[in-house]
């Protein structure tokens, strides 16, 4: 791994693996205990559409997703919210949806699509400074954003009735926990890619859950889970000569198989 | 001296997908008052607390809240709901859940202060949890998350405090506690509790209502049996509260 690092492609790949790890342990534990693992899979799936606008504006297709996934997280949540659609159909419509815009606009740009399989599955060895830039500065977003609004996540999380009786802005609060998951999404595009996101979204924080009841403590334990993973997956992919983005999910999904059986263990210890 | 008026409904009707939940229902409620409301299960109890914090909106009629709308006014208003719909497994503490209660009065952006702490403290003292604060709140009993709940309702600081069915849960010696510790507030502000069992109103109450769709309240203690029965679509027997002498009314 030491000698890896020489290539400047393997120093992107690990800051980029590790800008990837704040985001997805932060907003990924709001993910997993408000419960809402698959309206972000939803949003992540959506964005696919916003890969195609990139592609037929000939723009830069991670820049394409920011605007299409802050406007698919919106729609799913005020649907959800404001209609009498039931929440998984509405997931399930714009998942769809999004991903067939996508498709269709790819088919609009003349020529062939390079790179498209990168942004479906994770292309972490080829993250050029630009995509590391614009992570660096969505992390700090969303840590600014959720350090502001800490308390008022948290009873949103707890028991949205009552934020809403206390006088919390609930609703539109939990449209901006949607957006913040769609820039989550931005930057885990190039670690992992858009189908394999929300494994990122999850496993980390769901591990952290079964350790700690302080939600503090949980987004500190997520950060550090999904470093270790990232890493250790980037370094397997790079000595096997493996995919890496289905390597880092790989790992992780072992490493929360491994943690369940440490906490039943550790439970029947205690006991 | 009249008592300040904390909440009034004129005609205030609720209908879900057409079907009337609540018809024509109007009182006011007064400072001091702490008023037991009685009904069946689908009697629009629920919805009725829910109309007065402003979370459903009725099809028909006005609201006052100390004077104002429900959602302007609802940082006065402190709410117990029947049941709290969260995950057992939620990452946070006795402690995290009272202090939310500060949310209406602390500022955006900022952290909690000593002085919402404090609050925090002396609630958990007064419904006896104290001990409990950093325990998860998913594994206390339902009796102990009851009291946890009436805590964070206390901090909120109401002017008037709504609770549904709030002793569902709770172990009847401990009933007594909480029921002395409500009584105690109405020195204060105005509390309305809603319960389907008539039992459960206890000799602690100063004003009983009945409700089915439709309420039945004299702004007093008495109730008619007729109107009972009325409610209820059944001979009840009554049994009167808070007299020296019970009186037990015959079937007619």
């Amino acid at each position: 791994m030491i000698e890896a690092l020489q290539y400047e492609f393997m120093r992107n790949a690990l800051i980029a693996a590790m800008l990837a790890s704040v985001a997805c342990g932060i907003v990924g534990v709001y993910v997993v205990v408000k419960r809402i693992v698959f309206i972000s899979g939803g949003i992540a799936h959506a964005a696919f559409g916003g890969i195609g606008l990139g592609y037929f504006l000939g723009i830069n297709p991670v820049l394409g997703v920011l605007p299409f996934g802050i406007a698919s997280a919106l729609t799913i949540g005020l649907v959800s919210k404001r209609t009498k659609l039931p929440e998984d159909a509405a997931i399930g419509i714009l998942w769809a949806t999004g991903m067939a815009l996508g498709v269709i606009f790819i088919s609009l740009t003349p020529g062939y699509a390079p790179d498209l399989f990168g942004y479906l599955f994770g292309s972490i060895l080829t993250v050029p400074l630009s995509d590391i830039i614009l992570m660096l500065v969505l992390d700090l977003v969303i840590i600014l954003v959720i350090f502001l609004l800490y308390k008022e996540f948290l009873s949103l999380s707890f028991d949205e009735e009552f934020a809403t009786v206390v006088g919390v802005p609930a609703q539109r609060l939990y449209l901006l926990l949607l957006c913040l998951i769609a820039l989550t999404v931005v930057v885990l595009i190039r670690v992992v890619g858009i189908i394999l996101v929300i494994t990122l979204l999850t496993i980390p924080a769901a591990i952290s859950k079964q350790f700690t009841h302080s939600l503090k403590k949980m987004m500190f334990l997520s950060v550090l889970f999904s470093a270790a993973f990232t890493t250790c997956g980037l370094w397997l992919s790079y000595s096997l000569d493996l995919p890496s983005g289905a390597t880092i999910v790989l790992v992780s999904g072992i490493c929360f198989l491994i943690s369940l059986f440490i906490r039943r263990f550790s439970v029947a210890v205690f006991r | 001296m009249v008592s300040q008026e904390v909440a009034s409904l004129k005609d205030v009707w609720a209908h879900y997908d057409g079907v009337p939940a609540l018809e024509g229902i109007t009182f006011s409620i007064y400072k001091n008052d702490f008023l037991g409301i009685i009904g069946p299960n689908g009697g629009g109890k629920t919805t009725l607390l829910k109309i007065m914090l402003g979370l459903i909106k009725p099809t028909k009629g006005e609201i006052r809240i100390l004077g104002d709308t429900p959602d302007k006014q609802r940082k006065f208003v402190g709410y117990i709901p029947q049941h709290s719909l969260f995950d057992r497994d939620f990452p946070a503490s006795v402690w995290d859940v009272v202090l939310m209660g500060r949310l209406g009065h602390a500022r955006r952006f900022k952290n909690y202060t000593d002085a919402d702490r404090e609050i925090t403290l002396n609630a958990l003292k007064t419904v006896g949890m104290l001990e409990l604060k950093e325990s998860q709140i998913g594994r206390l009993s339902g009796g102990q998350q009851q009291r946890v709940f009436l805590a964070r309702a206390l901090v909120t600081e109401p002017k008037l405090l709504l609770l549904d069915e709030p002793m569902a849960s709770v172990d009847v010696a401990l009933q007594t506690g909480l029921y002395e510790l409500l009584e105690r507030l109405t020195q204060r502000i105005a509390i309305v509790m809603v319960s389907h069992d008539i039992g459960a109103i206890s000799i602690h109450v100063n004003k009983i209502a009945c409700l089915n769709r439709k309420l039945f309240y004299h702004n007093s203690k008495e109730i008619l049996p007729e109107e009972l029965e009325e409610t209820y679509k059944c001979p009840v027997q009554l049994i009167a509260h808070g007299v020296p002498h019970r009186v037990l009314k015959k079937h007619q």
